[in-house]
């Protein structure tokens, strides 16, 4: 049995610069999959090759079994592709766009509208309203719906969220997981750390470098139990002396508090009472609930400039 | 610096485009000094209210003042003492450090004694004077990030404009540039700064969230907090931008 998505040491040059170095991913049929780094990681770099739209310089990337370089017609039908860029025609009305990507595909938008149907009817309103008119939120399901008409088994969507506010965000995510429910393969890159607890599973990107794949709660578990919140009344002041403690291993702002990664000898009521002797009287240390973006530091704390 | 001074002070700002009224009547002050976070959903006017208040687009009723001006009759002088930095990376990659902070300080008509001393007391501040005559395209993008922010604010404005200026930027990168920002208004400046990502929100010294062209609520992020009984600014904003109208 082929999966969906299979990468096997995928690397990407573009003249010194490495915007892929050795990927190695799988996704399972039906999973929905986060890709998440931020950007320059070489999300877009992944996504373009998986599309067929782009060469690699080693390795390979199979799409339910068909190899990028030699089956990319074959693939191409069957996977809808959502590039970062909007990139439908902005003088064709939203009817007009939809209807045009059916044509390319042979199919007939009616037979395929029911899986268009929950995301295309927010749009419907408006059928006669040029793409290039439309805000971006509408925009956004514009373009899901018109990589969707063709039904095709694996959806790639390439930061379908960036610049898009939380609540219509989160709309997106919940759109996605009605898809996902209709047994289509998503794989969905992100900059949005919070959104990788919407996914099955998720890779964490950096640097061209998969830096770990799983499931967000066992990646979460991955950030350790020596984290800790910090808050005081002058909460630059506290980052500042946090951060100039031995027993701190690294201190940043989160949030309405700060977080605490202590060495193995942290003790959050010793390192209060340092803190009273530099003239911080307020400071509360207390255990943290760790997220990716606590592992994300974590993972790249050694590799940044 | 004199707290309580009222840097932006707005008051029934309005800007219709035909039929649509993008931005409904609304009025705030900023102090001197503060970090003024501007939230909002998409749509909801945050651009057009910021365009009017940057002097590139004149409101359709309404009066406001930036930075002493007027912004319907002064739009040229304020665009002199604001500062911008747009989410988009907008310097010359080909040029180096100081070619591009010098193109903007000749921009703002500095003189070539006040460049040199201010540019000196950036590349101090912001560690980079080992990096001085580095082409910026080379720059890692923390780097770039520290320019862009010192190259907005080389003719040290009153106010400076951040939209959205930590978009798609890694979790560290993105933290040491909020630690630039904490900065600022101990050297005087005040801070207007929009973003998607609302732990950011947290840190601003009062929030206004914008909802269908009006603002819906500003305060304290604590205030708020407390107000909607809830302990983060992302449960804020759900509750405050769930109820919009206007199409999304």
């Amino acid at each position: 049995m082929s999966y969906p998505i299979e990468t096997y040491g995928l690397s990407k040059k573009f003249g010194s610069l490495t915007a892929l170095d050795n990927v190695a991913i799988r996704v399972e049929r039906g999973e929905l999959y986060g890709l998440i780094g931020p950007d320059g990681a070489g999300k877009s770099t992944l996504y373009k090759i998986l599309a067929t739209l782009l060469s690699q310089d080693a390795g390979r990337a199979v799409l339910a079994g068909l190899d990028t370089m030699t089956d990319f017609k074959e693939i191409r039908r069957r996977i809808g592709y959502m590039p970062q860029r909007f990139s439908l025609y902005q003088d064709l009305t939203v009817r007009e766009n939809l209807e045009f990507f059916a044509s390319l595909f042979g199919v007939s938008s009616e037979a395929n509208f029911d899986l268009v149907a929950p995301i295309y009817n927010q749009l419907s309103r408006f059928p006669d309203r040029r793409a290039g008119a439309l805000s971006g939120g509408m925009k956004q399901k514009l373009a899901l719906s018109c990589a969707l008409i063709h039904r095709p088994e694996i959806l790639l969507l390439d930061e379908p969220t960036t610049g898009v506010d939380a609540v219509s965000r989160s709309e997106f995510w919940d759109m996605l997981h009605g898809l996902r429910e209709k047994g289509i393969t998503i794989m969905v890159s992100t900059s949005y750390m919070e959104e990788a607890a919407r996914c099955d599973r998720i890779s964490m990107i950096d640097k061209g470098k998969i830096l770990d794949t799983d499931t967000p709660k066992n990646l979460v578990k991955k950030v350790g139990d020596n984290l800790y919140n910090a808050v005081a009344k002058d909460m630059f002041r506290l980052l500042t002396s946090l951060r100039k403690m031995p027993e701190v291993e690294d201190c940043y702002t989160f949030g309405a508090t700060l977080h605490v990664v202590g060495r193995n000898d942290f003790d959050p009521r010793q390192t209060a009472e340092r803190l009273i002797e530099e003239g911080i009287y307020d400071a509360k240390i207390y255990p943290a609930q760790g997220d990716i973006e606590d592992l994300f530091i974590k993972l790249t704390r050694n590799g940044e400039e | 610096m004199e707290k309580n001074r009222k840097v932006i002070s707005v008051d029934g700002l309005t800007k219709r485009f035909g039929s649509f009224t993008a931005v409904d009547h609304i009025s705030f002050d900023v102090y001197s000094g503060e970090i003024f976070g501007f939230l909002g959903a998409n749509g909801a006017g945050k651009t057009t209210a910021m365009r009017m208040l940057c002097g590139l687009s004149r409101p359709t009723s309404g009066d406001g003042s930036v930075a002493g001006c007027d912004i319907s009759t002064q739009s040229e002088q304020i665009k002199k003492r604001i500062g911008y930095m747009s989410q988009k990376f907008s310097l010359y990659e080909a040029l180096t450090v100081e070619e591009n902070l010098r193109l903007f300080a000749t921009i703002y008509g500095m003189s070539r004694s006040s460049f040199k001393k201010v540019s000196g007391e950036m590349y101090r501040d912001l560690d980079m004077l080992s990096l001085r005559r580095s082409r910026v395209g080379d720059l890692p993008l923390g780097w770039k990030q520290k320019l862009a922010f010192a190259a907005a604010t080389i003719h040290r404005p009153e106010i400076v404009f951040l939209d959205e200026p930590t978009g798609g930027v890694d979790p560290v990168t993105r933290r040491k540039f909020w630690e630039l920002i904490y900065r600022a208004p101990s050297d005087g400046m005040t801070v207007f700064v929009t973003t998607h990502y609302l732990d950011e929100a947290e840190y601003c010294s009062r929030v206004s969230i914008m909802v269908d062209g009006r603002i819906s609520a500003l305060d304290t992020p604590e205030a708020l907090k407390r107000k909607f009984n809830v302990t983060t600014m992302d449960e804020v904003f759900r509750i405050v931008a769930g109820n919009a109208s206007r199409g999304e």
